[in-house]
Parts: C-alpha cells; structure tokens; sequence
C-alpha cells in the first residue's frame, strides 16, 4: 500500500520531456531513495511527487485521489517538501522561521495555538537546532542551517516528508549528520520519507527502499543489499565497480574500479557495447 | 520567539510582535498628530484643541468652512495617498525581493503621468478625466509590466529591469507630450507631475477611500501569504501557498493602490520606495511589514505636506518635492548608520 504514488506519468519542461510513462510508487513508511546520474530525471520525479510540477500526462495520486484534486492547504498537511534552495528572509531568526512550518495549520483567526508551539519547540529539539532559536538564520553555517530549513518542514507536522537533495553543499560531517536525522524520523517518528541524494553510498547505507532512473526510466527499485551490485551501477550510472560490504552497516558500498583498469577495459568494451548505452 | 500571543477559549488565537504594534501605534499617532496640526495650518491658523472642536461639530461657522470643506477633504487625500502608497510599495518590494521593485521605480508613476498628460495635452480634459487617464495609464502599465516580466513566475531582477525600461519609454512618451502642448496646459501638467495635494477636496477623497476600503482588506488578508512567498515559490507552495495566484491577487491590488493614489495627488515621489524601508527599520521585523509601511506613508505624506506649508508658505512647494527631499535625506542617513553597524 503506498500513500504517495506517480501513475505512468510524463514529465516535461515547456516542451523538453524529461520522463515518460513513468510509474513509481512510494512504499508507507519506508526511507525511499531515489538515485541516478545527473539529468537523469530524479529532482523532476520529486518535484511532480510534491506537486510543484504538473504532469503533462498520468497523475500523481495521494491517498488514492489525484494530488491536485485537494485544497493546497490539505496537501501540505500531509506532505511536506525540503525544497533545493529556499531563501531566508532578511532578519529572521531561527525560532520565526521554524515557527513558518505550522502555516498550513493556521488561520487568520487561529494564527498561534498551544499545539503550533509545543510542535515548533519539538521541532527545533529533533534537529539539535534549540539552542539556537534566538539567532538569526543569515549568522549561521550551512550545515545548521540545513538543519533549521529542515525543522521547518518537521514543524510541518507531514506524515510524507519530501527532500530535495538534502546534503548537497555540505561538509561529509554536516552530510552523515543530516542523513541520521533523516534516518532518525523515519525510524522513531514512523515518517515516509523520500530524498534525492547524489551519493550512492549514502543510498545504500540509509534507505530502505532504493529507486535507480537513467534517462527518465526507472531501472531498478528494491532494498538496497537487492538492488546495488556491481552490474547495475555499470547500466544506470556507466561506471565499472565492485561492490563490497560495508564494514560498519553490512550495506553495500561502492568501490569505482581504478582508472587504469577502467580505461583498458573500456577501449576493448567499447566494440561490443549495444548503441544507446553510456560512454564511461 | 519575540512575538506575543493572545489567545481566546473558543481556540482562537492572535499572534503579534510587540515592538511592531507599538510602531504601527505610534505612527498612526504621527500621522494623526500630524492631520490636526495641518487642519490648524494656513491663512486662517487654528489651535489643534480648536481644530478637534471643530471636527466634533463645536466650531462656529466659519471654522466648519474652513475645516470641513477646504482642509479635511485635503489631509484626508493627503492620509489615503500615503496609506495607499505605502502598501503599494511593501507588496512591491516583497513580491520582487528588491526595494527597488518600487511602483514609482518600476514605471507606475510614470504610466500615471503619461496616461493623465495625454488627457490634458490631447483632450485638454477637466480634473476628473485626468485622474481618470491616470488610473488608466497606471493600470496599463502595471499590467505590462507584470506581463512582460513573466517567466515561468515573477523574477525580482527582471521586474525592477522591465520596470526601468518602461519607466524610459514612458518619459520619453511624456516628453514629447510636453512639446505638444500649448503654455497653459504644460504648466498645468508640471504641476501634475511634480504630486500634488494643493486644491484637493471631497470629490478626490470618496473614490480614493472606496478603492482603499476594498483593497486593503484584500491585501492584509494575503498578508500571511505573502510572508511565505518571501522564502521563494517551492518553499511557500510546500507550505500550502498557491504562490502564483497569491501573488497575481497581490499585483493587482497594489497596482489599483498606486494608480488610483497617483490619480487623486500626482506622482508624489518617494513615499512608495522609502516607507516600507523605513518601516522595516523601526519594527526590526522580518516580513513585509503591511501595516506598518501603510501607516509609515501615511505619517509621512502628511508631515511632508505640513512641512512644505510651514517652511515655504501656503501652496509654494508641491508636496511631491518635499516627500523627495525627507525621505531620501532619511533614508541616507539610516543607510549610513547601519553601514557603521555593520548590518548592510
């Protein structure tokens, strides 16, 4: 049973279609994952599963109804979305913009309940960003501030949380940290979550349920020990690899093979590689 | 969390920043204190208790004349103007991310005047078709503007550039409008264009306080909205935002502000660009500041209009050309301090 689900739809930009016919289904309560090389329609998939593109064909389904059929303030209670780039107002401080999140809860006569504020504090304490409620958004590092954008969306009180690559611009300690916070709601809060990420040992280490796109299609969908082995990341990704267990999780991890095998092999493989296929 | 909450047994609840109340307080006080003072104005001057008496309905009959037919229609037009200006420019700003994305900057104004010079150059037409080319060239503009600027949504950048293009082809417009015209009618225009609120009476105050009445609780009721779209479209439409019809609802609203505002007193300078940076200043709030940039024009038109009686004598100075030089000294000299601050 999945919540959240896109049903053969095509994406496209004006008129340059990025994925068509494509099916994907959000597992309840999983941590999925979608991976895939650049361009290859992952942020796009994420955007029409959040709303902010519309299909041009097939429909994205919440609940079973198509998503556009709601109110938008009915959306945004159930599904919530880390976007890409957000911009913090000038002056706010971390405190105003968490409180932010509990937008779709309000009205104009209901503009700050009890509940809004006990969740905002909740909030600010699941992502370590408390101490800092006083301070103003612009003073801080990206990593904290990450950390604040995504107490906003947790403010949000969504049962689906959506992120758009959630770690990109961070250092590896500030990325880890982001990922165990994902990977800490999924697990003790019981949220679904979905996350583009880039890294696809990152991938393997914290998802529970692995997409792989290329070219707009997806490839390959399963747990990640199902899914990433040495011959699918050579399909979606074009790189040849071994895959071996992660000493610390038992997850797979990717080792890239070295250049000078890489190259050798590539210039006797490149006879026989079927057309369409990618240059490593 | 600096804001205060009231909060009633039904669940109902209120949320407000304290320090931004008292600025809206305050300057609503201003700009009132301010009213009475400039009632009591002029040839014939009055106390202020004198002018409150007489706005009550205790003045003797020629203070009634006075007051209520040759002043009040005046720094009523005076308060709506700035009131209107004001939200204008904070709807402006907020929605392009840019104080620059002012009405007056961005050709609005300068719509208005080409629109009421060619009625008076062209038709030679009374007062009331003036306003009436005003509102119309106001209107135009601001919807070709928005129109141009789009793609795929409203760019701050691109809307301040369109702006200024067609702030350019605008005044060139007016120009050669100006060439066209005989003596009395291009005095008459310059006088337009400089904004006015010489001469100003009831039957400029009625439409202006019929557009406001409808369109200010349209604007505030977005309010909350626009506060979300502040932090970019895929952040506020997460939350629930439908940041393109919002902002469309927003553009028009502001748009009539500016165009029925310029109609009623001239393109009065300044007022939209310089309140709600102003505003933002006292109230240290993030947002765009709705009310408090609304009663900052407000406050400011008329102490502009005070001031140009006061220190250059009755009907000398067009209150455009005060609003200009006040709010642009101000504004420089809190540009400057925060610099030393640190905080710009």
């Amino acid at each position: 049973m999945s919540r959240l689900a896109a049903e053969s739809v095509t994406l496209a930009y004006d008129r340059r279609v990025i994925a068509e016919d494509l099916s994907v289904a959000v597992p309840d309560n999983s941590f999925t994952v979608i991976v895939g090389p650049n361009a290859c329609g992952k942020s796009t998939l994420l955007r029409a599963l959040s709303r902010m593109l519309k299909p041009t064909a097939g429909s994205v389904l919440l609940d079973g109804s198509a998503i556009d059929s709601y109110p938008a303030k009915q959306v945004a209670r159930t599904l919530g979305l880390l976007p890409q780039s957000s911009v913090a107002p000038d002056g706010i401080t971390v405190g105003d913009l968490v409180a932010r999140g509990r937008h779709p809860h309000q009205g104009l006569l209901r503009q700050w309940s009890r509940e809004d504020e006990r969740i905002v504090v909740e909030s600010m304490a699941a992502t370590g960003v408390d101490a800092l409620a006083e301070r103003y958004v612009d003073e801080l590092s990206g990593g904290q501030r990450q950390r604040v954008w995504i107490a906003m969306a947790l403010a949000q009180q969504t049962p689906l949380l959506l992120l758009d690559e959630p770690t990109t611009y961070l250092d590896i300690q500030h990325q880890i940290e982001v990922l165990d916070l994902c990977a800490e709601l999924h697990e003790e809060q019981g949220r679904t979550l979905v996350a583009v990420l880039h890294d696809l040992n990152h991938a393997a280490r914290y998802a529970t349920h692995l997409i792989a796109m290329r070219d707009g299609r997806v490839v390959a969908e399963g747990a990640p020990t199902d899914v990433v082995t040495a011959e699918l990341v050579e399909r979606v990704f074009g790189l040849r690899c071994q895959v071996i267990e992660d000493p610390e999780t038992g997850t797979p991890l990717v080792v890239p093979a070295a250049r000078r095998s890489r190259t050798a092999t590539a210039a006797t493989a490149g006879a026989v590689r079927p057309a369409g296929s990618p240059a490593p | 969390m600096t804001a205060k909450t009231i909060r009633t047994r039904g669940g109902l609840s209120l949320r407000v920043a304290p320090r931004s109340a008292l600025v809206v307080l305050l300057l609503l006080a201003l700009a009132l204190t301010a009213s009475v003072v400039l009632i009591g104005t002029g040839d014939f001057p009055m106390t202020p208790a004198e002018v409150l008496a007489t706005l009550t309905g205790g003045g003797t009959p020629a203070q009634e004349f006075i007051v209520h037919d040759l002043r009040l229609p005046r720094v009523l037009v005076g308060l709506l103007v700035g009131a209107a200006l004001g939200l204008a420019g904070a709807v402006f700003q907020s929605v392009s991310r840019n104080p620059l994305g002012s009405p007056d900057v961005i050709g609005f104004g300068q719509g208005s005047a080409a629109g009421a010079l060619t009625v008076i150059v062209l038709f030679h037409g009374d007062t009331f078709a003036v306003a009436g080319g005003a509102v119309v060239g106001g209107v135009i503009t601001g919807l070709a503007v928005y129109l141009l600027s789009w793609q795929k949504g409203i760019h701050g950048y691109r809307l301040v550039l369109v702006g200024i293009g067609a702030t350019a082809v605008l005044t060139a417009a007016r120009d050669y409008l100006m060439t066209k015209a005989d003596i009395v009618d291009a005095a008459r225009s310059m006088v337009w264009m400089v904004g006015s609120l010489n001469g100003r009476d009831w039957a400029q105050v009625w439409p202006l306080l019929i557009v406001c009445g409808v369109v200010f609780p349209v604007v505030f009721g977005q309010g909350r909205s626009l506060r979300m779209l502040e932090m970019g479209d895929d952040a506020a439409y997460a939350l629930g935002v439908r940041a393109e019809r919002c902002r469309l609802v927003l553009v028009v609203a502001a748009v009539l502000l500016t165009a029925v505002a310029t109609a009623a007193a001239g393109p009065v300078a300044f007022v939209a660009l310089a309140a709600p940076q102003l505003a933002r200043r006292l109230t240290r709030a993030p947002g765009p500041n709705l009310a408090a940039a609304t009663c900052m024009g407000a406050a400011l038109l008329v102490g502009a209009d005070w001031a140009s009686q006061r220190v250059f004598g009755a009907d000398q100075l067009p209150v455009g050309a005060v609003t200009g030089m006040l709010g642009g000294c101000y504004l420089l000299w809190l540009l400057v301090t925060e610099r030393k601050a640190g905080r710009i």
